[in-house]
């Protein structure tokens, strides 16, 4: 069971648009089983969402991000829990990890434009309580995002039409 | 002016299907699934190897054999996949693909008269490698109904006091068709009765499915000392064009091959040997990763043939499906060229891989699965066509 599990959060991890029908054809399983599991999941938290993958960049409408990391004072009994909390609340933060190393979280946020991004580091995060310090990086261009390349993807078939 | 051409070159066919291949590449607008090479680009962190390999400038001759490292990564290999125990220093040598170990492993092993067993259909170079050999091939035409395995009975049939090589070309191309334990066990004991050797193709021995992993007729016992086993990186690692493979078997044999590529060759390409270590220490991952996408792709098209009434066996190697066609009354040939005309697909008939190949087609799904749902929508427009009339 854990292998079909897999093999179905393989397949609709880079296509959550299959249809079932085609993914049980495929796994070799029976369409209510997939059907099934993928509910499962769904209610376990192991799926959390459907979403596009989308490159910004070829729309013409303004979008930066920027990663920032941040320093915090763990709490007393919440740890990082409370802090991190707080801060993914906002609509404007993408993702939040806890990190090892030099500082604590990660976190990235998505705004109009650079004056934006700045307003909302000012205003809402580095004020925070617990908040030592920020870092904020823009980003300048993505390359790759969830194992795709989002730039030169199309490439020609090269091979010989037939070969033995 | 004498002719130039001996008489041994004159007498071997060119490929049947050379006019319908000619015909093919030059319509750059059809859909194919006619290839017999991955879809798949060799895995980043091999190219990144043999680029880094280049950078150091390793980029001259390797010793005759192949690089050591590389032969010790092989004998690793084909025991932890396949249980064969084999000295990188006298057992193993690497190859310009599978092809050259093919043809070296016929030349050192054949004297004129010595009649070779070729089960078919299958690959298109064993009959004239033997025949370069002055060598008599002798095709054992497989039946369908039997899921195209060699069965005893055939193997029986056609062992005459000439016979010395069997070559054993599983998991098949074109077919798909797999010997398991079970199958192979049946013709050791007559293969070991009758004295004869094997050629042991096992290129696509990474390509099994259903659970159904590769048996290598070499593991058996008596087996290891009248077989050469020959396999490579072009199906499993997708590397096709990095032309490497290999050829492990008894020191009497592999020593005498090893004269012969050192003569013919030199040695194998420095660069894809490198890369070649990487895949071997480091690939496992990826050949899993490919196997399920081909095992979703067999899945999705023994449906599909299903679903348009295309008569096909379960194929349970390689990557390639073999349908029937014969319910249509056209020839192999016919077939493809009026599917490649009409619906601008291409296949490769089944005669391209022997005359028992007739009635077949081989069908390649080493392409996305939106390619082969174009191309089977395209197919069962062909065939509905057919069938109304």
């Amino acid at each position: 069971m854990k292998d079909l599990r897999e093999d179905i959060l393989n397949v609709i991890e880079t296509n959550s648009r299959i249809s079932m029908e085609e993914l049980a054809v495929r796994l070799g399983a029976d369409k209510e089983q997939v059907v099934d599991e993928i509910t499962a999941m769904e209610k376990e938290g192991v799926i959390c969402g459907y979403n596009t993958l989308i490159n910004w960049d070829n729309m013409d409408c303004d979008k930066v991000t920027a990663l920032i990391e941040i320093k915090v004072t763990p709490q007393r009994g919440q740890g990082f829990e409370k802090i991190a909390e707080r801060i993914y609340k906002f609509d404007e933060v993408e993702s939040v990890y806890l990190m090892s190393g030099g500082y604590d979280l990660t976190v990235f946020i998505r705004g109009k434009n650079m004056k934006e991004i700045s307003n909302f580091v000012w205003n809402k995060l580095a004020p925070l309580e617990s908040v030592t310090s920020t870092a904020t990086y823009f980003v300048l261009k993505k390359y790759k995002e969830h194992g795709v390349a989002l730039v030169n993807t199309a490439k020609e078939d090269e091979r010989m039409l037939i070969a033995p | 002016m004498r002719n130039p051409l001996s008489k041994t070159i004159e007498s071997i066919k060119p490929s049947g299907i050379r006019k319908f291949f000619d015909i093919v590449n030059e319509m750059t607008d059809a859909i194919s699934l006619g290839v017999g090479e991955p879809d798949f680009d060799t895995p980043w962190h091999i190219r990144e190897e043999g680029i880094y390999s280049l950078e150091k400038g390793k980029t001259f001759y390797t010793s005759n054999a192949g690089l050591k490292e590389l032969k010790v990564e092989i004998c690793k290999y084909l025991n932890r996949k396949f249980d064969l125990n084999y000295d990188f220093n006298n057992e193993v040598f690497v190859t310009v693909g599978g092809s050259e170990a093919i043809d070296v492993a016929l030349r050192v092993m054949i004297d004129p008269g010595d009649e070779v067993l070729i089960p078919e259909p299958c690959y298109v170079s064993y009959l004239p490698c033997v025949q370069l050999t002055y060598g008599v091939p002798v095709p054992i035409p497989l039946q369908e109904k039997n899921k195209f395995k060699l069965t005893k009975e055939e193997l029986l049939a056609n062992i005459t006091d000439k016979t010395k090589v069997l070559v054993m070309p599983f998991p098949n191309n074109p077919t798909g068709g797999i010997m398991t334990r079970e199958d192979l066990q049946e013709i050791v004991d007559v293969i070991i009765e009758k004295d004869i050797f094997v050629i042991s193709d096992e290129i696509y021995s990474e390509l099994t499915y259903g659970g159904k992993n590769h048996v290598s007729i070499a593991s058996f016992p008596g087996m290891k000392e009248r077989c050469i086993v020959i396999n490579g990186f072009s199906k499993s690692y997708a590397m096709t064009g990095w032309r490497l493979g290999y050829a492990a078997g008894p020191e009497e044999i592999i020593s005498q091959m090893i004269k012969v590529h050192q003569f013919a060759i030199m040695c194998a390409p420095t660069t894809s040997q490198y890369a070649a270590v990487e895949a071997l220490k480091n690939g496992d991952h990826d050949v899993e990763t490919m196997r399920k996408a081909y095992d979703q792709r067999r899945r999705f098209l023994l449906k599909e043939f299903e679903r348009i009434g295309m008569k096909c066996f379960e194929p349970e190697g390689a990557f390639y499906m073999f349908p029937s066609i014969e319910k249509y009354g056209l020839s192999s040939e016919e077939f493809a060229t009026r599917l490649l005309m009409e619906e601008k697909v291409a296949v490769v008939p089944g005669t391209a891989f022997g005359d028992s190949g007739e009635g077949f087609l081989r069908i390649s799904y080493a392409y996305s699965i939106d390619n082969l749902k174009i191309a089977m929508e395209r197919i069962e427009k062909f065939v509905k066509r057919l069938e109304a009339k």
